[in-house]
């Protein structure tokens, strides 16, 4: 048994230590976000965020996670309460399939994490080992600049209502 | 095919044969009693097949309404739009509605979800449908009331009279009022009046995409369900000589390996311990393999050489008369993939001697009767269910991941089987788009036009879907084999190999010839398009080829030489957005430009792009593109911007960097790193797409309109802003430095 800290909840996994986080996230843990793609760490379906930086899911043993915080798309946000992010793909309608759509989310909520206000090519830069089938670039990109403006109207108005009180 | 879907409570209540009732304001009742002189009117879209309206429409005493779809969501986005279609014809709230995709057990029989025709089948059937059940409401409230009919609206899910009395359409259905057949002409609204139609009604499925919530049959689980994995051979037509698998099966968790001649699976209790059995298994296998795939580099001679039925299907005028202002060239495709993200998955149950199986397949009908045929079985006792997948863009694995977890899944009866396909297996067994050949000649008159055109397109056909079990993988695999099918040409105006090779033009003398390839050294099937990819890359190169021998421009060419007004208007108005002028273009770049309109009877769509050449590398970047369509009634503009966005960029992918690499044995592009795709860095920087709106117009299917038209206008950007032309797929990096320093 080790214990694996997912979306601010410790849980008891019971699977090998060799076990590939992705595996671990969706077979125990019955999550749907990450997505297996490949397995080879070549299309970013899976990522996750790992104490802040996005992790590619399918190629991380558990063993490498014991203490460390992993959070899934689930962890961001719900429909009837979704994150910047998730409004932001929502707003542009940044999705056909969608199959690559949690990977990119968690891919570019790790980068705005640490740059609020990044670069039209920083964001590429970023989304450049994910793939796409469908052809929904474009629409990626317009809702990753979105969250950053939402993101930062969100903080702002937090802090507006902190300072309120 | 697409024969009705008559349940059997209704062939009792019709004892037998058809009950059919006619309602008011109609006369097309006198049709359907006595076929006259006339032949009767068609049943728009899916009707003409499935024509009782419960069959698309079902209001519940508690009023609730559920729409029924034999088409499958791909991530299109149609299910939206057919909420839109009924909400709108319906008078009803939008959220009110439920929508049920393909079911074997539930839905009408609408055969593939294919050919961009879901708009035009189904969409046609339920907007009419929907027009028609409306129509019977108020004709049982005018009855109720004691009013005319004319008197009454509908409103919010009611019919209300003038003086404001409301009969809820729950409160009015009655037991079969709603299973009568369609008549073929419907009440539709006024296109001026749209309320729900027409608008970019933000697309019901991407919230839960978004959020982690079920999407998708890879996010199945149901009760007790175990994890099973195939373990395929290296390479088609390989024997499985040895394989001892005891040590696989005492594997911690492992349920069961199953082996059937060459079908080779395992299956455990968790996912990670099903791939960690499959390795084990897959080095316990011994194969006996033979090289028999052709030569990758020598697809143009492999093709033009292997035996072929060869059909005229246009010859007009004497093309054999060619002018001394004529040029000729050859143009070709290789084989490409899917690439779905996601690799084909699947989930079946066996109980109570019914196969029930969860797939992401085009053809819950013919999927069905494949596998059930595969497991002989009666096809009444197999159940296919579609559920979303990764984005498939044609025939990709989800047929024969089904097959293979029915297949599994009758070794476990009771248990609940998931197959989850590797990224390697789908890359090397998915069939892949046909490789394809063109050659082409032309001569200009002394005016500048064409005066004669001779087109001649080598190719395999462009669908291996299961009809029979032979189709799929799994069927051709085990001991009690089934064959391939024979391939066969799909029939024109849609085609497969021949789809667009008869030019939309106006051409005074014109021969267009299908060399149709029925020996298939890869497996192939339908990729998005099918050979319309090709022949519209080949045919609208050409085009530019010939504005360039006739010092044209290439938009007022292609204008010469088409009197199709919306044709046209697409071309003046995608050239309009795109600011496109005559000889004027930035410093080592190039602009493009092209048209088509898909299957000569779809969407219609030009492309212009503006592409920048590295001269030192070689190295492509489209910078824009801007597109225009017109895809007769537009539901949902925003949907339909996302599928031509959509297509751009994938056909850019295509026409830039892919092809399926093999050697003599055994296919070796088997991952991402060895069939490179589109990515971020090469993104443009920006896609626009001009809509016109054809209100009370078909819908024209628009899913794969762009494809043809997008990979044209890069290659003539490429050739303008080099001097080059390229006419070998995929235009990459390596081939256009080749070019610049040739």
């Amino acid at each position: 048994m080790m214990t694996l800290k997912v979306n601010g909840r410790e849980h008891q996994v019971g699977a090998d230590p060799d076990t590939p986080l992705l595996y671990v996230l969706r077979d125990d843990l019955k999550l749907n976000a990450a997505k297996f793609g490949c397995g080879l760490g070549q299309c970013g379906s899976c990522a996750v965020i790992v104490d802040g930086k996005a992790v590619l899911s399918c190629i991380t043993p558990m063993v490498l996670l014991e203490g460390k915080q992993v959070t899934t798309l689930e962890g961001l946000g719900s429909v009837s309460e979704p994150a910047p992010i998730q409004r932001a793909f929502i707003e542009e309608q940044a999705a056909q399939c969608g199959y690559c759509i949690p990977g990119m989310m968690m891919r570019a909520q790790a980068l705005l994490l640490k740059n609020s206000k990044p670069t039209d090519a920083e964001i590429r830069a970023a989304l450049e080992q994910h793939l796409c089938r469908c052809g929904t670039h474009m629409r990626i990109l317009r809702a990753v600049r979105r969250a950053a403006r939402l993101m930062e109207t969100t903080d702002a108005s937090s802090t507006a209502n902190r300072s309120a009180q | 095919m697409n024969a009705p879907l008559i349940l059997n409570r209704r062939r009792v209540l019709a004892g037998g044969g058809a009950l059919i009732v006619s309602f008011s304001l109609t006369n097309a009742f006198a049709q359907d009693q006595a076929p006259a002189a006339t032949p009767p009117l068609r049943r728009p879209g899916s009707l003409a097949t499935t024509p009782y309206l419960d069959s698309w429409i079902r209001i519940d005493a508690d009023g609730s309404i559920t729409v029924f779809t034999g088409k499958a969501e791909l991530g299109q986005g149609f299910r939206t739009a057919f909420q839109q279609i009924t909400a709108e014809e319906l008078d009803l709230p939008f959220e009110s509605l439920e929508v049920i995709t393909a079911d074997t057990k539930l839905t009408a029989n609408e055969g593939y979800t294919a050919g961009s025709r879901s708009m035009q089948d189904s969409g046609a059937a339920i907007q009419n449908a929907a027009a028609q059940v409306r129509e019977l409401l108020v004709a049982e409230a005018a009855k109720r009331l004691d009013l005319p009919a004319e008197n009454l609206r509908t409103e919010n899910g009611a019919v209300i009279s003038p003086d404001g009395r409301r009969l809820s359409y729950g409160e009015l259905v009655a037991a079969d009022m709603l299973h009568v057949q369609a008549q073929p002409k419907s009440r539709l609204k006024d296109p001026a009046t749209l309320k729900v139609m027409g608008q970019s009604v933000p697309r019901v499925d991407i919230p839960a995409k978004v959020t982690g919530g079920a999407a998708y049959v890879q996010d199945m689980r149901l009760p007790g369900m175990v994890h099973a994995r195939v373990v395929r051979p290296p390479s088609y037509g390989a024997q499985l000589t040895e394989c001892d698998s005891s040590a696989v099966e005492k594997l911690p968790g492992v349920v069961k390996v199953v082996r059937d001649g060459n079908f080779l699976a395992v299956v455990a209790e968790k996912e990670f311990q099903a791939i960690k059995a499959m390795n084990a298994l897959s080095l316990a296998a011994k194969w006996k393999e033979s090289a028999s795939l052709p030569k990758q580099d020598d697809l143009l001679n492999v093709l033009t050489h292997l035996p072929s039925q060869d059909f005229t299907i246009l010859e007009r005028g004497d093309p054999s008369v060619l002018s001394s202002k004529s040029i000729e060239a050859i143009y070709t495709r290789p084989y490409q993939l899917h690439g779905s993200i996601g690799p084909s998955c699947a989930v079946a149950q066996f109980a109570d001697e019914t196969m029930t199986v969860w797939t992401h397949t085009q053809g819950v009908y013919p999927d069905r009767q494949a596998i059930a045929e595969m497991l002989r079985m009666p096809p009444a006792n197999v159940r296919l269910i579609h559920v979303e997948g990764s984005g498939c863009y044609g025939h990709n694995g989800a047929d024969d991941a089904a097959a293979d977890a029915a297949l599994i899944a009758r070794a476990l009866p009771g248990r609940a089987v998931r197959v989850q396909w590797m990224r390697e297996q789908e890359h090397a067994w998915e069939p892949f788009g046909p490789a394809m050949v063109t050659k082409l000649n032309a001569s200009l008159d002394s005016n500048g036009k064409i005066a004669a055109w001779h087109f001649e397109v080598f190719s395999n056909t462009h669908s291996m879907r299961p009809g029979g079990a032979g189709a799929l993988l799994a069927a051709q695999h085990m001991t009690q084999s089934f064959a391939v099918p024979e391939p066969k040409p799909l029939p024109l105006p849609e085609g497969g190999g021949d789809r667009n090779a008869i030019p939309i033009h106006t051409l005074p003398s014109a021969r267009v010839v299908h060399h149709f390839i029925p020996a298939m050294p890869l497996r192939i099937s339908a990729l998005r398009a099918l050979g319309a990819y090709h022949n519209v890359f080949s045919i609208e190169s050409f085009m530019d080829e010939l504005a360039g021998l006739a010092g044209a421009d290439p938009v007022e060419f292609r204008l010469k030489h088409l009197d199709d007004v919306r044709g046209r208007e697409v071309i003046e108005k995608a050239a309009q957005g795109f600011g496109w002028k005559r000889n004027v273009r930035p410093a080592d770049r190039g602009h493009g430009f092209a048209f088509a309109r898909y299957k000569n009877l779809a969407a219609y769509c030009a492309v212009a792009s503006e592409l920048e050449v590295n001269r030192e590398t070689g190295r492509p970047r489209l910078v824009r593109a801007v597109a225009a369509v017109d895809a007769g009634q537009v539901v949902n503009p925003d949907g339909l911007i996302n599928q031509i966005e959509g297509a751009i960029l994938q056909s850019m992918s295509w026409t830039l960097y892919e092809s399926v690499t093999f050697d003599d044995t055994r296919i070796t592009s088997v991952d991402w790193q060895t069939y490179p795709i589109l990515r971020f860095d090469a993104v443009p920087e920006s896609v626009e797409v001009h809509i016109i709106n054809r209100p009370g117009q078909p819908f024209l299917g628009s899913g794969e309109t762009a494809q043809g038209p997008a990979a044209a206008s890069i290659a003539n950007a490429i050739a303008n802003a080099t001097g080059k032309r390229l006419r070998d797929l995929p235009l990459t990096r390596k081939r256009i430095k080749q070019a610049i320093d040739a």
